[in-house]
C-alpha cells in the first residue's frame, strides 16, 4: 500500500475550537488531509472525534478557527453545501431511512445528481424515466461492490447490524464523493465484520481514489488502514503522523493506557 | 340486503372524504414529524379563497363561463396555498428546526388562529357557496338486482371518486418519484437527509404545499356540500379518529381508516343506534378511536414505536 498516490491538501483545519456552553469539546485543533489518503482521527471515548467530524460536515459551527475545503475557506458550513462540494458521510449510530428498502436508501444518495424537476418526475416524462434508470445503474454497481445483492428489496430495519453499516456506506458512495467521512465505521462489529468493512474502505480508496477521513477508537484497526493518524484527547490534539510515529508517541500511550504521571 | 348495501356504499363515500382530510395530517406528519393542528384552518382558508375567487373573477373579467371561472379560481387558490406554505416554512418552521414535536405542535396551534383570522379578514366572514356543478339529485342503481334499487347520492359519488384519484396520485408520487423518496428520507432522519444534500427547507415547502392543495380539494368538496363558513374548519376534527385508527405515518392507513370510520358510522347508526336511542353517528368514530388507542396505539398501519433505553 506504500505506493498509494497522495496528492495536495484538500481539507485544511486551522486552530479550530468548539464549545458547548462551558464545555470545551475541541481546543485549537489543526490538521490537514491530502487527496487520496486515508486519514484517521482517533482518541478515547469523549475525545472530541465526532465533534470534529460534525464541524467538517457543517452540523456544528465552531466558535474559532477555519476549515478550508478544496481551496475555499469557511467559518460557517452547512451540511447541504458540504454535500454539494463532494463530501459524504456515514453515521456512528445508524441513520438509515428505516421505512425504505436497501435499494431505495442507496438511491437517496443520488439526490444531488438528479436534474429533472418534481413535475417531470410526477408524470415520468422521458427525461425523468431515463434519469431514474441511469441512477439505478450506478446504484446497482454499488450494491454489487458491497456484496449486498441478496438484500436489495429488504427493508433496512430487518438487516443485521453489520449489513446496515454497509448500506450506510453505500448511500454515501452513491453520492460519488471526493471525500468520505466515516464515523466509527466498525463500532460494535465482530472481527469478521470488521475485516469486511476494512476491505471495503481500502477498495473504495483504491478503486475510486476517494479521500477518506475515518474516526475510530479501536487503535488496532486504524493502524493497518491509515496513511496518517491524528490523535485527540480531551478535545486537544496530542499526536499527528504515521501510524508508527503515533504508536511510539508517549502522550498517545498515556492517553490510551492511562499511565500514572 | 338492499338497505345494508345502501348504507355500506353511503359510508364508503363519506369515508373517502374523511380519508382526504386525514391525508393532509399524514403528509405533514410523515415529512416533518409535526402534528399539524392547522389542517382544519387550512381547509377553511383554501375554501374561502376558492369561493371568493370564483365570485370575483366573473365580475373582474366579465367571463361567465362557470367551468373557466372555477378553473381560474382553483388555480388561484392553489397559488395561495403554495405561497402560504412558503410563508409558514420561512416564518415558522425554519426557526424551529430540531425542536421538540410539542414545540412544533404549539406553533401549528398558533398558525391555526392566524389562518382563521386572516382568512376571514381577507375573504370575509359570511357564508359563501362553492358551485362546481356537482349534480345534487340522487340516483337509483342496480334496480334489477334489488327491489326498488339502491339510492345513491350522486354528489357523494363524484366527491368520492375525486378523492380516490387524488389519494392514488399522491401515493404514487410518494412511492415512485425521486422527490417522493426525498420526502420520505426527510421524514425518517433529518440529519442523514441533510448529509446527502437533501434541502430540508425546500422539502418542507413542497410538503406543506401538497398538504395545502389536499386541504383545498377537501375544502371545495365539503364546501360545495355544506357551504363555506367557519364550521368548515371543524371537519378536520372528523379526521382525528381516522388518523388514530389508521396510524399517523401511513398513507394507506389514512385511506382505510377513513373508510372504516365512514362505514362504521353509518352501519352503527342503523343497526346499533336504535338500541341506544339513536344519534350515535356523531360520537361513534371517537369511541372507536378510543378503543383503538387502548389496544393498538400506533394504529392499524402505523410504525410501532420502540424506545431504546
Amino acid at each position: 500500500m506504500a505506493e498509494r498516490r497522495t496528492g495536495d491538501v484538500i481539507l485544511d483545519v486551522k486552530n479550530l475550537s468548539l464549545r458547548f456552553g462551558g464545555v470545551k469539546a475541541l481546543t485549537d485543533i489543526s490538521f490537514d488531509v491530502r487527496e487520496h489518503e486515508i486519514r484517521a482521527i482517533i482518541g478515547p471515548n469523549g475525545a472530541g472525534k465526532s465533534s470534529m467530524l460534525n464541524c467538517i460536515n457543517g452540523v456544528y459551527q465552531p466558535q474559532q478557527g477555519s476549515i478550508q475545503l478544496r481551496g475555499r475557506t469557511f467559518t460557517h458550513m452547512n451540511p447541504r453545501r458540504v454535500a454539494e462540494m463532494g463530501v459524504a458521510r456515514t453515521f456512528q449510530n445508524l441513520a438509515l431511512f428505516k421505512g425504505m428498502s436497501v435499494l431505495e436508501n442507496i438511491m437517496t444518495g443520488r439526490n444531488l445528481k438528479m436534474r429533472t424537476n418534481i413535475l417531470q418526475q410526477a408524470i415520468r416524462w422521458g427525461a425523468a424515466g431515463r434519469e431514474e434508470t441511469a441512477h439505478r445503474k450506478v446504484v446497482e454497481g454499488i450494491i454489487d461492490f458491497l456484496e449486498i445483492q441478496a438484500y436489495r428489496r429488504t427493508p433496512v430495519g430487518k438487516l443485521p447490524y453489520g449489513l446496515q453499516k454497509r448500506v450506510d456506506l453505500g448511500r454515501a458512495l452513491a453520492m460519488e464523493p471526493q471525500m468520505l467521512l466515516l464515523d466509527e465505521p466498525m463500532a460494535g462489529m465482530n472481527v469478521e465484520e470488521k475485516q469486511d468493512m476494512s476491505r471495503f474502505i481500502l477498495d473504495v480508496n483504491d478503486e475510486f481514489g476517494t479521500t477518506i477521513v475515518l474516526i475510530e477508537h479501536d487503535m488496532g484497526v486504524v493502524m493497518d488502514l491509515s496513511d496518517r493518524v491524528v490523535v485527540l484527547d480531551y478535545g486537544r490534539k496530542i499526536g499527528d503522523g504515521s501510524p508508527a510515529d503515533v504508536r511510539a508517541n508517549p502522550d498517545v500511550i498515556n492517553a490510551y493506557l492511562g499511565t500514572v504521571h | 340486503m338492499g338497505s345494508f348495501l345502501e348504507t355500506l356504499l353511503g359510508g364508503l363515500m363519506v369515508g373517502m372524504l374523511y380519508s382526504l382530510i386525514a391525508l393532509g395530517f399524514v403528509l405533514i406528519y410523515k415529512a416533518s414529524g409535526v402534528f399539524n393542528f392547522a389542517q382544519g384552518a387550512m381547509v377553511l382558508f383554501a375554501a374561502l379563497a376558492m369561493a371568493r375567487f370564483a365570485e370575483w373573477i366573473p365580475r373582474l373579467t366579465g367571463l361567465n363561463n362557470k367551468l373557466i371561472d372555477n378553473s381560474i379560481a382553483f388555480a388561484g387558490a392553489v397559488l395561495v396555498m403554495i405561497v402560504l406554505a412558503w410563508l409558514i416554512q420561512k416564518l415558522v418552521l425554519a426557526r424551529l428546526v430540531n425542536q421538540d414535536g410539542i414545540t412544533l405542535l404549539m406553533a401549528t396551534l398558533g398558525i391555526t388562529y392566524v389562518l382563521e383570522g386572516s382568512g376571514q379578514a381577507l375573504f370575509g366572514n359570511d357564508i359563501y357557496k362553492i358551485d362546481i356543478g356537482m349534480p345534487k339529485e340522487p340516483v337509483f342503481i342496480l334496480e334489477k338486482t334489488f327491489e326498488g334499487g339502491l339510492l345513491i347520492n350522486k354528489e357523494d359519488l363524484y366527491a368520492a371518486v375525486i378523492a380516490a384519484v387524488l389519494v392514488a396520485l399522491l401515493a404514487l408520487f410518494f412511492q415512485k418519484t425521486a422527490t417522493g423518496r426525498a420526502l420520505r428520507a426527510v421524514a425518517d432522519d433529518h440529519q442523514a437527509a441533510q448529509s446527502i444534500g437533501i434541502p430540508l427547507n425546500r422539502i418542507w415547502v413542497i410538503v406543506w404545499s401538497v398538504a395545502g392543495v389536499v386541504a383545498l380539494v377537501a375544502g371545495v368538496i365539503w364546501g360545495s356540500k355544506l357551504g363555506v363558513q367557519f364550521s368548515l374548519s371543524l371537519v378536520a376534527l372528523k379526521a382525528l379518529p381516522v388518523v388514530i385508527l389508521g396510524g399517523l405515518t401511513s398513507i394507506p392507513g389514512a385511506i382505510i381508516g377513513g373508510l372504516v370510520i365512514g362505514v362504521g358510522e353509518k352501519l352503527s347508526e342503523i343497526y346499533i343506534g336504535p338500541h341506544l336511542g339513536g344519534g350515535i353517528e356523531i360520537w361513534f368514530a371517537y369511541v372507536l378511536a378510543l378503543a383503538f388507542l387502548l389496544v393498538r396505539p400506533q394504529g392499524l398501519f402505523g410504525e410501532k414505536i420502540i424506545d431504546r433505553v
